[in-house]
């Protein structure tokens, strides 16, 4: 249900389940450990596998963009549909979360070249 | 299951309070409205409208204690989409407070607080019937005017 990548400050997030109410505690718990366990200040989050997300994702990132900000951090969003998209935006998430059309494009905003340096990988 | 021929359908699912059923109800309402040919965002929009509905009725309505019941009955007349999710929990004790964006009990749980918000900016019509200690009722509509230009899962 989730990929965990990082790299150096940055940590991408890959979840691939439908993202609701019973999903999202589950993948919160997840990504919080890995996260508190890391030295990462930020985090990309792919929904390149993800096909589709109510406001419980929405609650989701905003509390990960607070523990990211504790740290001085921030969050980005890659590969969003259409779909998602207008969910990003009626909420009101696109004010404080910026959204990238690829990944690297979002990771570049964190890290000067993205293909530089090796992943460390986790499952959960 | 279905018989569109006379351009009417109906059919209920009643399903125990747990966050596992509310990918059960998305599930349910796309297979629903199959007939009619909706696109991809028509689709998606009441997909989530529901999945909005449903999750709050167990959250909300229930306080995720799972022993209870959560009843979704759909109709469609025509094109029109009607879906109703009533639960038998607490009740709304301020309705116009709780479709207010952002607005939420349980900030705690990470609700963002825009069910209400979903639910009105991805469906047509949006109305709230409830009263505290009897429960709540959610009644929203759609029309589905596309004719099936792209199909989603």
């Amino acid at each position: 249900m989730l990929h965990i990548d990082t790299q150096g400050k940055v940590m991408l997030v890959s979840p691939s389940v439908e993202i609701d109410a019973h999903s999202a505690e589950r993948l919160r718990s997840a990504i919080d450990a890995a996260f508190e366990k890391s030295a990462c200040m930020y985090m990309v989050f792919d929904f390149s596998q993800v096909r589709f997300m109510d406001s419980s994702g929405i609650g989701m990132l905003i509390g990960r963009y607070k523990q990211a900000e504790k740290r001085g951090g921030a969050l980005a969003l890659a590969n969003m549909g259409d779909e998602m998209n207008r969910l990003y935006t009626i909420s009101g998430l696109a004010k404080i979360i910026k959204s990238f059309p690829t990944t690297q494009d979002a990771l570049a905003t964190f890290v000067g070249n993205p293909a530089q340096g090796g992943m460390k990988h986790a499952n959960a | 299951m279905q018989t569109h021929n006379e351009g009417k359908n109906k059919t209920v699912l009643e399903m125990e309070s747990r966050s596992c059923n509310v990918s059960l109800a998305r599930v349910m309402v796309a297979a629903f409205i199959a007939p009619v040919d909706p696109d991809v965002m028509e689709l998606s929009d009441i997909k989530t409208a529901v999945s909005e509905a449903v999750t709050n009725a167990i959250i909300h309505g229930y306080g995720e204690d799972e022993a209870h019941i959560v009843r979704m009955t759909l109709t469609l007349s025509g094109r029109l989409l009607t879906v109703e999710v009533t639960d038998n929990g607490i009740g709304i004790t301020d309705i116009a407070g709780a479709r207010e964006p952002l607005f939420t009990t349980l900030p705690e749980l990470e609700r963002s607080g825009l069910g209400f918000t979903v639910m009105e900016s991805f469906m047509d019509t949006v109305d709230v019937i409830s009263t505290p200690g009897v429960g709540t009722t959610v009644t929203m509509t759609k029309d589905i005017k596309s004719n099936g230009a792209e199909h989603g899962a």
